[in-house]
């Protein structure tokens, strides 16, 4: 019994290593592209595990910067999945119910890129089991980093159980089990808002960071992870169904947007919010919100970041509110990566930077990221594109292409192009 | 017996994720003794018997390492001490004699520069005002005409938020007050110095370095050891120094007697007596960390 399973699923493992093997000549192109990506940016974090984090313009009044930001956008693209989980499966709202395993497996990819952000950042890489749990001494209850750590593990381990078995059945034949699916599916909705929230909690717990101590912090989170998480399906949705046997109807693509332009609002009447709370108080903590939009004095280095994100955010919002550009795919598509590079911005440069700037004690340390810092990012950007194009070309040839145990003859559709990043 | 049991299964388990990365440390270097030193726990669980070959393993190393005779020390609290400061803001100048002392005397790393010490020069008309402090003053003479100077460094907080929200348990206060870190445990994922509002902590962005004939000798485990890149370092009352009954370097340093430091559980103490005769104040009191390190103002 055990050993007919067991081989069960070595034929899944062979015959996903065969439709990854299988494409035309961009979709190797494409992985050659990221190949190379991947030296030029490890390159530059082989150095900074040389000569160490000295290579970052990150020093001690700006201790986290452009790696931590982009690890609380990627928990943000990871969280996004429910979006389209919630409606499949709780409204059994059938156009969107088969592409959400491809929202999973963009989850799957997100948290791993997430724990390489984290794992890139920390100064002794090698001694992170220190912080685990039985092998380690982790600070359980006490620190949230603890709590976040348990969380995205969780989130990972359902996801990829979810996505891995439903595959698993698709290529043997078999109708997937719905009371393993249902349960865990349904688990990984709170999962999904938990690792938002709980990354949320991270700089929320610290009092000594006015900009981050304030309650709406992780509802703002959870919004602008609803808003850039469903872009990247949205463009890759489209561009899968143009060049592979990927299926979805428009409906599905609208809808996803129609909930895109209510986390927008809530997001946006969000910061509003906490702008009126700020601006108008006017105490010492705003010099945070000055340094952000307006600069103090010489220094306003991150000004134009934060007026590019304010600037594209706002134009894909009107993009997406009126249904006459949301259902014009030219318009949706401008508006889902004006939203994608928005957020991105906010989350990479505009969280974490106006935080530590000025310092606790006043000083100003003027941080933008450094070469190392934009190559390592890289790295983990294209391992992350690479593991999610294995991925879906596994999940495309199951689900579309009729590829299983049986007829293991894959019919090739020519390439497998960029996705949004 | 059962101790032991435990003993066995913590290194099983341990062994089993951690040879993932133990392969990659292979490569560089591959024998037991650094193997041994990569699987060494958290200060806290180890054995008395573990802590005496541990450093007597480090002080070989710095010896060989510094060409000079390195003793490093493990001493714990001592009882009935809970060690507390007070800096006098009317007698402070400004001179920074402090600050250098304290990299001489706790092994900081002059290149990069870390200064566990910073001397604020705040205006006198604004207060005590983070936001219009300079720390980069550099006039002929201190003081400067219309300004005051306040000297920062950890804190002591008995409510410390450095040490609820390390992930790894790399840092503690112990029985005596002090907060100190395990260098070896520390990963440097750095929220303790994002938690801390007084920027006492300070990060190894590279390899430390100091010049052999400047480095001092007289360490402790938990205090002034020689660090490496990577991890997290802060003032810890030179406890290599007070739990031999010294005082801290910054301390016998100041050339206007600015600095007081005393155990805050002996009632004919100095620093008892500076609490019961003037009136103190600590920084950032809204922030509930409730500091051991008092700032008053004695004339």
């Amino acid at each position: 019994m055990f050993n007919f399973k067991n081989m069960k699923f070595y034929n899944f493992f062979l015959g996903s290593l065969k439709a990854i093997s299988r494409g035309g000549k961009y979709y190797y192109s494409w992985l050659i592209f990221l190949l190379v990506a991947i030296l030029w940016g490890g390159w530059g974090y082989l150095q900074q595990l040389n000569h160490g984090l000295i290579l970052t313009h990150m020093r001690d009044s700006v201790s986290w910067a452009f790696y931590i930001g982009n690890f609380t956008f990627m928990v943000g693209v990871a969280a996004a999945a429910v979006m389209l989980v919630i409606p499949a499966y709780v409204y059994n709202w059938k156009p969107i119910k088969e592409i959400v395993i491809f929202g999973e497996l963009l989850a799957v990819t997100a948290v791993l890129m997430c724990i390489g952000f984290i794992m890139v950042d920390i100064g002794n890489p090698a001694q992170f089991w220190h912080m685990l749990p039985i092998v380690g001494t982790i600070n359980f209850p006490s620190s949230i980093l603890g709590w976040d750590f348990i969380v995205l593990s969780l989130y990972f381990i359902i996801n990829l159980s979810v996505v891995t078995y439903l595959l698993y059945c698709g290529y043997n034949n078999k109708e997937y089990n719905k009371s393993i699916v249902y349960p865990l599916v349904l688990l990984s909705i709170p999962a999904a808002i938990g690792i938002h929230t709980v990354t949320a909690f991270l700089f929320n717990a610290l009092p000594a960071r006015p900009f981050w101590n304030s309650a709406l912090l992780a509802p703002r989170f959870l919004a602008s992870a609803f808003c850039s998480g469903p872009a990247i399906l949205l463009i890759l949705f489209q561009i899968l169904r143009k060049t592979t046997s990927f299926r979805i109807k428009d409906e599905a693509i609208y809808t996803i947007a129609e909930l895109m332009v209510y986390s927008m609002f809530v997001y946006l009447f969000f910061s509003v919010a906490e702008l009126f709370k700020e601006f108008y108080s006017d105490t010492e903590h705003l010099i945070y919100w000055e340094y952000l939009l307006f600069g103090i004095g010489d220094n306003k280095e991150i000004v134009f970041y934060s007026w590019s994100s304010i600037i594209f955010g706002t134009i894909a919002f009107f993009l997406f509110l009126f249904p006459k550009t949301r259902k014009n795919f030219l318009t949706l598509n401008i508006g889902a990566v004006l939203i994608y590079v928005s957020v991105y911005i906010e989350k990479g440069m505009a969280l974490i930077i106006p935080g530590f700037t000025p310092d606790v004690v006043g000083q100003i340390y003027v941080y933008t990221p450094s070469l190392t810092e934009i190559k390592t990012t890289v790295m983990i950007f294209s391992l992350g594109s690479l593991l999610f194009t294995f991925m879906l070309k596994i999940a495309i040839a199951i689900i579309f292409e009729n590829h299983n145990v049986v007829t293991d003859e894959i019919i090739v559709k020519e390439e497998l192009p960029e996705i949004g990043t | 017996m059962q101790q032991e049991n435990k003993t066995s299964r913590r290194d099983f388990l341990k062994a089993a994720p951690v040879a993932a990365a133990a392969g990659a440390m292979a490569l560089s270097s591959c024998n037991s003794d650094s193997m041994k030193e990569y699987l060494q726990n958290n200060f806290r669980t180890l054995s008395k018997d573990e802590i005496k070959e541990i450093i007597t393993n480090l002080e070989v190393k710095y010896t060989k390492k510094y060409g000079k005779k390195f003793s490093v020390s493990a001493k714990p609290a001592l009882d009935k001490t809970l060690f507390g400061y007070a800096l006098d803001l009317s007698r402070c100048i400004g001179c920074r004699r402090c600050e250098y002392a304290c990299v001489d005397e706790n092994n900081q790393s002059r290149d990069p520069q870390i200064h566990w010490i910073k001397v604020l020069e705040m205006e006198k008309d604004k207060g005590i005002d983070f936001a219009h402090a300079n720390i980069h003053y550099n006039p002929e003479l201190v003081p400067e005409e219309g300004y005051f100077y306040v000297p920062i460094a950890c804190q002591q907080c008995k409510n410390p938020p450095c040490v609820k929200v390390c992930p790894a348990q790399a840092t503690w206060q112990e029985r005596d007050g002090i907060v100190v870190i395990d260098y070896d445990w520390c990963i440097g994922c750095r929220y303790c110095m994002a938690a801390c509002p007084y920027g006492a902590r300070h990060f190894n962005w590279g390899e430390p370095g100091i010049p052999d004939e400047e480095v001092n000798p007289i360490t402790h485990y938990l205090g002034n050891r020689p660090r490496t890149k990577g991890v997290v370092e802060k003032c810890t009352f030179c406890v290599q120094r007070v739990r031999e009954g010294r005082y801290p370097a910054c301390v016998e340093v100041c050339p206007v007697g600015s600095r007081k430091f005393g155990n805050l559980l002996d009632p004919n103490s100095e620093i008892r007596y500076i609490l019961e005769n003037k009136r103190v104040l600590v920084l950032k009191a809204e922030q509930n960390t409730q500091p051991k390190f008092y700032y008053y103002f004695g004339v």
